[in-house]
């Protein structure tokens, strides 16, 4: 295991030694041998208030610095999906429309906070909270740029995964404690959604855990000669389709489904709480694209730039291929998405984990020839394209247009 | 222990945002499968009917305006239709047709919003409606030219439209004629074979055509079923008998063959416009119809094909400056009478796209 | 089928994306009006009217006033009426143009602005003083006079009462725009001069 970043961070050290400074951590505090220049403030016994001080002020900056990117992201997605509709979008605060999630956020705290007669006023105020946590809870694990992360958990996707599946929780608390008939449509279909989503989520992860053999999210980054995508195009796929069906977005946005039960399970939110489940939805969007480039397009890594800038890229690169699908696509019904998920995209995954389990145990990925590579790319898009073909036949269901032919030719003949 | 359910009844509108205006259904579920539809409305009424024997006869036309409000046109030429049958009013040809122009300009117009709200009752974020609408503001920007405004038009006048197209028309409408085609193209391209709509639509609101004409049903939700009834084929109004252009039909009557059926019926709509500018007269556009229009007693009744079906004008003159009875068939509302056959049995999900598929406009439902 | 169609559809989103957008930024930009846009403002010249009423007989929601006292003979034309109150209650006004439809002498126009939003409800009356300073931009709107002579209010600085009127028009002619040659279509008008 890895040392934690903070133990390496200039800044986290220069915090803790000038706070908790003494013989006993000599040895962290100065260059080996040296003898310290001074005591740190807090007297003796007290470093583990200097390690959490540091430590917090370390995930303060973090934490703030993704809160902008966040707010940066709400801004391009009403920009770009405003292209897309070819209007022009949010265009008035500031240049360009620059401050515009700051003025969202400004009316947002401005406005009454209104809960219902019939909410469940604990459960109803904590949703937002338990939305909010898990996604920042992802960071922890998320390196940004070479050698940056918080941690480097040995389990990282795992941590991953357990993470984010808090948020069908927080979802299925809102909705129900709302107190409303549209708000229980919406938690109890994130309930069947959500849930169903998380395994081909997980199984399709588990075709490039085999090939990485391990767990840790900086492990797997190194271990990409080619980026995952490469061989794992199907993994790749079905994470995104997935991945958007848990960030609920179309076609897969039955939670908040708009045109039917007109905003599902936050309805009833009002004011800031309304603005920290949209801030969460958007938030689960940059943190899941983050995992997608570390998973499937080898996270930091890339040419000339600056390893975190390449990170960034990624991350929003991602990003827009998400609201691009947003902008194009209509919504699925939610037998059809309970249909694509069991019928469709467990399949596949499940082919997906035999198929790349086949090709670790004939190669090792670590003494892989370049053609071997690329040969192994190109199986899995074509077990992958078989597959796509192959399973969409399981979703689709003739049925019910041909009993509607024939109802309509039956009530044809007694009517005309 | 079994699990006990029990089924739950929701109002979907008046404050809706699928229910196209103020309509509201209180519907009973089983789960998300709908049981039961009882629809309400009356929201929107404003006694059109009433009022119209308050007002002259030419006075009632900004009535007829506010009935559809997203195609205004037909409603006018409805209207207008059944005047001139009261008073025996022959329309100069080049009147006639400005008003079909007019006309199909309208139902491009009306189309295209029921395609785009379609979509986004479908779940689509707004992309298809947006590109409806940008379509849509070329049709409106014709009819400011024509006459000035937009939705609430008050073109046509007993005998005619009110003044001569301006020149700057038509070199516009040749462009629109030509520029629609690629628009039209490319609506299909992002959606008629978009499997997800596919999905969505195929198969479900299936209408017969027995059970359609049961119900008198018009306009494309009729065509969709497969019978090809169309006013302007079957009783040629205005200059319809001169023009060529087929009638659409659809083959299962579900949602898909209703969006398809205006889509082609969109077409057909230009095509028709390509004739009137070839065809176009010169001339008065106006018949000598004195501003206080006094028609002998009697009743007529004008009908036009509205892009939501067919709408009729039932007028009873007593020789007075005002009708002294006006009943108004609207397609939307009597479309809606198969609205509960449709939804039951069908899924949350389906029952608004559905809903939406029919096309129905509250003022005119409401009047 | 297989998801082709919805890539397909996605490629036309994306050429969408590169296209340039059909809104624009209001205020500071605006989108080209027809001079016939029935707008707002309702442009009165009070030299032309002999306060007969028409326009608030033929208003189909009765929100035009007007009381006159007779005025001098000196028009040429005959009496008429000097107009002590002319109010156009726009709150309630549909602009269907009825009412300069219905004028005999042009001496009420459409108005050609949009821009006429209040905070109260009584603001929106047109009094006789505000129609008699506005700025006289008339909409072309059933004026083909206008329209022949190529005016257009975007354009053109604000017409005075002298221009406003038909050629050759003497009240009560049975000539309506619309029935006679004036308002014929181009080819025929083109004919014509030619």
């Amino acid at each position: 295991m890895r040392p934690f970043l903070l133990e390496e961070n200039a800044l986290f050290r220069g915090l803790y030694c000038w706070l908790g400074a003494n013989e006993g951590n000599r040895g962290f505090c100065t260059p080996e041998g040296e003898a310290l220049a001074r005591d740190g403030l807090l007297p003796l016994g007290w470093e583990w208030l200097a390690y959490g001080a540091a430590g917090l002020a370390l995930v303060l900056l973090l934490v703030n610095a993704f809160l902008v990117l966040v707010m940066l992201y709400t801004y391009m997605e009403r920009r770009v999906m405003a292209r897309f509709q070819a209007r022009l979008g949010p265009n008035r605060v500031g240049r360009f429309g620059l401050l515009q999630p700051v003025a969202d956020a400004i009316k947002l705290l401005t406005k009454e906070d209104v809960a219902p007669t019939g909410a469940d006023r604990w459960v109803f105020n904590l949703a937002p909270i338990v939305m909010f946590v898990p996604v920042l809870l992802v960071l922890a694990v998320l390196p940004f740029g070479r050698g940056s992360f918080l941690a480097d958990l040995n389990v990282g996707v795992l941590y991953v995964v357990a993470v984010t599946t808090v948020t069908t929780l927080a979802v299925f608390m809102a909705g129900f404690a709302s107190g409303n008939r549209y708000a229980m449509f919406g938690a109890m279909r994130a309930v069947a959604q959500l849930i169903s989503y998380e395994i081909p989520v997980v199984l399709s992860i588990v075709g490039v855990l085999l090939l990485a053999r391990s767990l840790s999210l900086v492990e797997i980054v190194e271990a990409q000669r080619v980026p995952f995508v490469v061989v794992q195009p199907l993994a790749f796929f079905i994470f995104l389709a997935g991945s958007s069906a848990e960030l609920n977005r179309t076609p897969f946005d039955l939670l908040e489904a708009e045109s039917e039960i007109v905003a599902g399970y936050h309805i009833e939110y009002s004011g800031m709480k309304f603005g920290m489940l949209f801030l969460a939805e958007f938030a689960a969007v940059l943190t899941t694209s983050g995992v997608m480039a570390t998973l499937f397009l080898k996270g930091w890594e890339g040419p000339l730039l600056p390893s975190h800038l390449w990170f960034l890229i990624k991350v929003f690169g991602l990003a827009f291929l998400f609201i691009w699908i947003r902008a194009t696509l209509p919504r699925l019904r939610i037998d059809q998405v309970m249909g694509f998920a069991w019928k469709f995209l467990l399949p596949l995954s499940l082919v997906n984990v035999f198929v790349t389990a086949a090709e670790a145990l004939a190669w090792d990925w670590e003494t892989m020839t370049p053609q071997q590579v690329w040969a192994m790319g190109g199986i899995n898009l074509l077990v992958g394209m078989v597959g796509v073909v192959l399973f969409s036949h399981l979703v689709r269901r003739p049925a019910p247009r041909r009993a509607a032919r024939a109802r309509a030719a039956a009530t044809a003949e007694e009517g005309v | 222990m079994p699990l006990r359910t029990e089924p739950v009844t929701v109002n979907i509108g008046p404050q809706h945002p699928s229910t196209h205006g103020v309509f509201r259904m209180r519907v009973t579920f089983d789960g998300e499968v709908v049981l039961d539809v009882e629809p309400v409305f009356g929201y929107l009424h404003r006694g059109s009917e009433k009022l119209a024997e308050e007002r002259t006869y030419t006075q009632v036309i900004t009535l007829t305006d506010r009935l559809d409000y997203v195609a205004s046109m037909t409603s006018n030429q409805a209207y207008v239709l059944a005047c001139e049958q009261l008073g025996d009013i022959q329309t100069p040809e080049r009147g006639r047709y400005l008003r079909v122009i007019a006309a199909e300009l309208q139902r491009v117009a009306s189309h295209l919003m029921a395609t785009g709200f379609l979509l986004n009752d479908l779940g689509a974020f707004a992309t298809p409606l947006m590109y409806c609408f940008r379509e849509r503001e070329k049709v409106l920007d014709l009819f400011e030219m024509l006459c000035g405004a937009r939705i609430t038009m008050t073109y046509l006048r007993v005998g005619g439209v009110f003044q001569d197209a301006p020149e700057e028309f038509w070199p516009a409408l040749k462009r629109f004629v030509a520029e629609m085609p690629h628009y039209i193209d490319e609506y299909e391209q992002l959606l008629s074979e978009n499997e997800i709509l596919l999905a969505r639509t195929r198969g479900v609101g299936v209408l017969g055509t027995g059970e359609a004409l049961n119900c008198s049903v018009t306009g494309p939700v009729l065509r969709s079923t497969g019978f090809a009834w169309d006013l302007r084929k079957v009783d040629p109004y205005e200059v319809y008998d001169r023009l060529e252009f087929e009638v659409p039909v659809g083959e299962h009557g579900d949602n898909y063959d209703r969006y398809k059926v205006r889509i082609l019926e969109m077409r057909q709509s230009v095509r028709i416009l390509e004739q009137c500018l070839a065809q176009v007269p010169s001339g008065p556009v106006r018949a000598e119809v004195p501003q206080l229009y006094r028609p002998p007693p009697g009743e007529a009744y004008g009908r036009v094909e509205s892009p939501k079906g067919e709408l009729g004008f039932y007028l009873v003159s007593d020789g007075g400056i005002a009708p002294y009875r006006c009943k108004v068939r609207s397609p939307s509302f009597i479309n809606l009478t198969v609205l509960r056959d449709l939804l039951v049995g069908w899924k949350l999900a389906d029952m608004i796209v559905t809903f939406g598929s029919i096309d129905v406009n509250m003022g005119e439902v409401d009047r | 089928m297989y998801g082709l169609g919805i890539l397909n559809g996605m490629l036309v989103t994306m050429k969408n994306l590169v296209r340039r957008p059909f809104t624009v930024r209001y205020p500071e930009e605006r989108l080209p009006q027809h001079p016939r846009f029935r707008g707002q403002e309702f442009v009165w010249y009070v030299e032309r009217c002999t306060g007969c009423a028409s326009c608030a007989k033929y208003c189909p929601l009765g929100i035009i006033r007007i009381v006159t006292h007779p005025g001098g003979a000196d028009l040429p034309e005959g009496d008429s009426y000097a107009v002590d109150v002319f109010d156009i209650d726009l709150g309630r006004c549909m602009f269907c143009g009825l009412c300069v439809e219905a004028c005999p002498y042009d001496a009420l126009f459409m108005g050609s602005g949009f821009e006429e939003a209040q905070y109260e409800r009584g603001k929106l009356v047109l009094t006789v003083d505000r129609l008699k300073e506005a700025e006289k931009r008339p909409s072309t709107w059933f004026r083909p006079q206008l329209e022949s002579r190529g005016y257009s209010p975007f354009r053109d600085p604000p017409l005075p009462w002298e221009l406003a009127g038909r050629e050759g028009w003497r009240y009560h002619l049975p000539q309506r725009p619309g029935s006679g040659s004036e308002a014929g279509p181009p080819d025929a008008r083109r004919e014509e001069a030619g």
